[in-house]
């Protein structure tokens, strides 16, 4: 299969706390990929490196086979092909729904008005929020929000779509439909890296489970294997830990 | 109508009235179009800086561009702290005579007002601006720019647009201090209302009359233009029209949704 991202010994730190260590790793199309841990493990910021939001101290991260940490590549052009989905949704509030979708396609893509107008309005319609176009960000719950970041995302068309703990800031009524939503985007065949605690989501949804603790991949695996049946003893204490609750 | 020393206070106002009206006139009228293009023009300049001083620096910028950077960053501040640290007479005073005798550069005083309100209003807006920009959520950057967007789009697209709502009352300080601050140009001879006031007052040596009328003028003009700006911010609110469902961060349950644009 066709590798779109390929992170080579990537190392993260912020002043002296080394975060992420001599991460290796590598997504390719079509896969959903479930990123679990606990809390301060380095999930986020793996993922927030993978989009450049945070710029990796060293190593290699390499998109269809370039590395983008090279200065001969802009981030502006890599980052509209990764969609990004927040924790805190991000919509931006100065901005309708619609408009929310459609003015990344305007300024980046730099499509036509009208064009961009028609894709917002498919994928709003395809995660449900076609009627609430013209409603501003504080006028819609978090769920609905979330919902509206997704098709924002998606409406860039990316190759890949980053979720950021999408379900943590949420009501727990809440995430039932959010995590419709991208349970339907993973049967359509999108490239997808989800950091999450929904254990049963990632167990459901995933083609690939990879555990991460203290900054270093301990497992990287189908997900029967990494629930059912892990190779390493700090994924045992993590699962049951999580199970337990 | 006929006035002499003898004659009483409301007798004296009628008079001075009467026959300076359009000396205050013309003065009022000197001292809203310097203060009102000076805090535009000092918007823009703030706004700009604001801009300029929030750029990103990251790991794809370049060395020239990060020295230039920090040189234009340190010019700026050159230029925001002088000029919040000393009084805008004394500025008119240097700029304006200093700009005659050194370059031999001959300003039209009203032309000198409004550069002087401009500039000045910029050092102040500067600081403003860059404060709203930065009370933008974070995370409004961050979404602009995983879909792509760059600084500039960001900024004009996402967080100005939220910033200057944000400083409108800020701005609308600005303007008023500006209507009221415009009277120290008089040191440079621009026939603001402070300048004609005194003029009217000279020939007849009635100050306290006078400089009410005066007095009265700067606060009709300050509180009309208070109340302007205020009925702006309220209007940028936009108007709530009806409920629609719940909310999970507001307690009351009550969405608003607003009048479609």
């Amino acid at each position: 299969m066709e590798r779109i991202i390929e992170i080579n010994h990537l190392q993260k730190s912020f002043g002296e706390i080394e975060v992420l260590k001599d991460i290796n790793f590598s997504v390719s199309k079509g896969e959903v990929v479930c990123i679990i841990g606990s809390s301060g493990s380095g999930k986020s910021t793996l993922l927030r490196c993978l989009n450049l939001l945070e710029i990796p101290s060293s190593g290699e991260v390499v998109y269809h086979g370039q590395n983008i940490l090279e200065q001969n590549m802009s981030n502006a052009v890599y980052r509209a092909k990764m969609g990004m989905v927040f924790q805190q949704f991000n919509l931006f509030n100065n901005l309708n729904v619609l408009d929310n979708c459609v003015i990344g396609q305007v300024k980046v893509l730099k499509k036509n008005t009208a064009s961009a107008k028609k894709t917002a309005m498919d994928y709003l319609e395809l995660v449900g929020m076609s009627q609430f176009i013209n409603a501003k960000p504080h006028q819609i719950s978090g769920g609905q929000k979330q919902r509206v970041a997704i098709a924002r995302a998606l409406s860039m068309e990316p190759e890949a779509l980053l979720f950021d703990e999408p379900t943590s800031a949420l009501d727990p009524e809440m995430v039932g439909e959010v995590l419709k939503v991208m349970k339907n985007l993973a049967k359509s065949g999108l490239t997808m890296l989800i950091v999450t605690h929904e254990m049963a989501f990632a167990r459901d949804v995933a083609n690939r489970v990879v555990f991460m603790d203290s900054g270093v991949i301990v497992e990287d695996d189908v997900p029967d294997v990494v629930f059912n049946n892990p190779s390493n003893e700090r994924t045992r204490t993590f699962l049951k830990r999580i199970l337990e609750n | 109508m006929a006035v002499d020393a003898n004659s009483g206070f409301i007798t004296w106002v009628l008079y001075i009235l009467q026959s300076y009206w359009p000396l205050f006139l013309r003065g009022a009228q000197v001292t809203l179009i310097i203060s009102l293009s000076g805090t535009i023009i000092g918007f823009f300049i703030g706004v700009l800086i604001g801009i300029i001083r929030t750029i990103p620096v990251d790991h794809n910028t370049n060395l020239f561009k990060r020295i230039v950077l920090k040189i234009i960053d340190y010019i700026l501040l050159c230029y925001i702290e002088v000029f919040r640290g000393t009084p805008m007479m004394v500025q008119a005073m240097v700029i304006f005579y200093g700009s005659a005798m050194v370059y031999g550069i001959r300003m039209p005083p009203i032309f000198a007002g409004v550069f002087i309100v401009s500039i000045n209003t910029g050092a102040y807006m500067a600081e403003i601006v860059r404060g709203g920009i930065i009370s933008i959520d974070k995370g409004q950057f961050e979404a602009a720019h995983a879909i792509g967007m760059t600084h500039a789009q960001t900024m004009i697209s996402i967080v100005l647009p939220q910033a200057i709502r944000n400083i409108l009352p800020a701005l609308s300080n600005e303007f008023v201090i500006n209507i009221k601050d415009t009277s120290v140009l008089n040191v440079i001879g621009v026939t603001e209302l402070y300048f004609q006031s005194n003029s009217a007052a000279g020939n007849n040596f009635r100050y306290f009359e006078v400089f009410l009328i005066t007095c009265t003028i700067y606060f009709i003009m300050t509180f009309t233009v208070t109340r302007i700006l205020r009925y702006f911010e309220t209007k940028l609110e936009g108007p709530s029209v009806y409920t629609i469902h719940g909310s999970q961060t507001v307690p009351e349950a009550e969405i608003k949704i607003s009048k479609r644009e």
